[in-house]
């Protein structure tokens, strides 16, 4: 209990919330990496992923091979990276945008797969396009389970960040890190409940998300919106 | 853990061992056969000396030396590698399951006095005489060290006349220094550049201890100036500033044993491996042990002792 009054001491102490070791730089660092790592691999895996789903071609080849970047041991790639392109953001960034790529597509080939096919019958029927069929129907009824690939791969973000300060990064990890070599556990504990409140946070936001995004129509017939990946 | 199983199975082997003996001795009638069992207690009081490591290559390279060295001249040893870390294998030394270990002057020194200020290689030797428990004894200590160091690139070293760490002043200040994040706050890292040789400079944390990252980063020209462990092989690249003011603390090559077990001859042995024993020497076996090479501590172990002509 000691370590929780102690951590939670730190915490609350301002002296840990000015400058560039501060809490509020840090926490921007962290949230700021993740940010910029979900838009890069959204950018990337929603639009394949879209037209997986759409055309329902080369689905076996994205299972395959998304499948195989998730085995990828994360810290390994970062320091392998990082032996390659030098220090700074681009190696640990390019590492955690291959991770959090396989989710989202997933996420996003899943969901538009999810589509109850009578009703993209019916959409072709009155006489949409392909595009219009994608846009207006497949991917608004499967926006949910897109939103959870989002929501799986910015956990892993998050969480990925943290051990990449292993790097002269910023971040939340930085905590962790300067702290394990100075044994300085009360730092490092409190280091470690920031990433789990920013990862609580962010995960609440994406459930909201996910359930806000269900279209009115589907709410209104009563249909319980589409399972949503882990 | 993995010792302790270690250590209990031993302990089952060897009671197993005395039941076998007992029940040998038993099982006969014949008076005859008594002579052959005093010898066999006759030999297990002369017990091999065993030679504890730490679980890392260079310290498992060294133990293996010792270990040859002293079978070399006859006196019965054998290994007991791989042991975790130092609270570890000095309690097994305390408990008298390990007679030997190669251990670093100055983290043997601030293990059992946290407040020593001693840092030099003589200094921190005398107060080790009388930092460690009455049962063990440190013997004479060779010129090998493992220790941080800072290192710059030969082209940055030439282009401001770099050979000490005092000499970081004649370099655009601030200077950045890549390394292991403690070296923020410790005293022989950026606060002691700055106190004990004037130098300002901000910190580049790389967690690798002086490893590939940290190398990369100063063959790069991301970092200035890198903290690497003397004894690295990558580091014969580099220029390692001389550090005359001993702001950083000495780890010199030190055998600690058992004074039960540290008889003339064994003595004698052992302070004809530490003359000869290098920080050179242990650059070139650390290579033979890491990357393509990646030869047995043993094989290593073998291959110095003869080329020393010690074996």
């Amino acid at each position: 209990m000691i370590w929780f009054a102690n951590a939670f001491a730190w915490l609350a102490d301002p002296a840990h919330y000015a400058g560039v070791n501060g809490i509020p730089v840090r926490l921007g660092q962290h949230v700021a990496y993740t940010g910029i790592t979900l838009v890069i691999a959204a950018a990337v895996a929603l639009p394949l992923g879209f037209l997986i789903g759409h055309t329902g071609k080369g689905r076996s080849l994205a299972v395959q091979v998304s499948g195989g970047l998730r085995s990828l041991p994360t810290l390994g790639l970062v320091i392998v990276l990082a032996l390659l392109l030098g220090l700074g953001i681009g190696a640990p960034m390019i590492a955690l945008v291959i991770l959090a790529v396989p989710p989202v597509l997933a996420g996003a080939y899943s969901g538009v797969e999810s589509v109850d096919p009578r009703v993209v019958d019916a959409a072709r029927a009155v006489g949409m396009t392909g595009w219009q069929v994608l846009w207006r129907v497949e991917v608004p009824l499967g926006l949910p389970l897109v939103i959870g690939g989002l929501r799986s791969a910015a956990l892993q973000a998050i969480a990925t960040w943290t051990v990449a300060a292993v790097l002269p990064l910023g971040g939340l990890g930085r905590y962790i890190y300067d702290a394990i070599a100075t044994y300085d556990y009360t730092e490092m504990f409190a280091g470690s409940v920031l990433v789990i409140v920013l990862a609580l946070v962010v995960d609440g936001l994406f459930a909201v998300l996910q359930r806000l995004v269900v279209p009115r129509g589907v709410v209104a017939a009563g249909g319980a919106p589409a399972a949503v990946p882990a | 853990m993995r010792f302790r199983r270690k250590t209990s199975l031993a302990a089952v082997a060897a009671a197993g061992a005395l039941v076998a003996l007992v029940l040998a001795g038993c099982s006969t009638s014949n008076p005859t056969a008594s002579p052959s069992s005093s010898a066999a207690a006759a030999k297990s009081s002369q017990e091999p000396i065993v030679v504890g490591s730490a679980a890392f290559p260079e310290n498992e390279i060294l133990a293996e030396i010792y270990a040859q060295a002293l079978t070399g001249a006859g006196i019965p040893a054998t290994t007991h590698l791989d042991i975790g870390q130092r609270p570890a294998y000095l309690k097994a030394m305390k408990e008298g399951s390990i007679d030997l270990v190669p251990e670093y002057s100055g983290n043997l020194l601030q293990f059992y006095n946290k407040d020593t200020t001693d840092k030099s290689s003589a200094g921190v030797f005398a107060a080790l005489q009388k930092a460690i428990p009455s049962s063990l004894e440190v013997l004479p200590e060779a010129e090998a060290q493992d220790r941080d160091s800072y290192n710059v690139t030969k082209e940055f070293a030439k282009k401001y006349g770099l050979v000490s760490l005092g000499d970081l002043t004649k370099a655009p200040q601030p200077l950045i220094v890549g390394g292991n994040p403690e070296l923020g706050q410790r005293p022989y890292g950026l606060p002691g550049l700055k106190s004990v040789y004037g130098v300002t400079s901000t910190l580049k944390p790389i967690s690798d201890s002086g490893g590939p990252l940290t190398i990369k980063a100063l063959q790069d020209g991301t970092i200035q100036v890198a903290d690497i462990f003397t004894t690295t092989p990558a580091i014969t690249q580099f220029v390692t500033l001389k550090d005359p003011k001993n702001m950083v603390l000495a780890q010199n090559i030190v055998p600690l044993i058992r004074k039960s077990k540290a008889s003339a001859k064994v003595k004698s042995t052992l302070d004809a491996v530490s003359a000869k024993l290098t920080t050179k020497a242990l650059i070139a076996m650390n290579g033979k042990s890491s990357g393509s090479a990646k030869e047995s501590s043993a094989q290593i172990a073998k291959e110095w002792l003869s080329q020393e002509g010690l074996d």
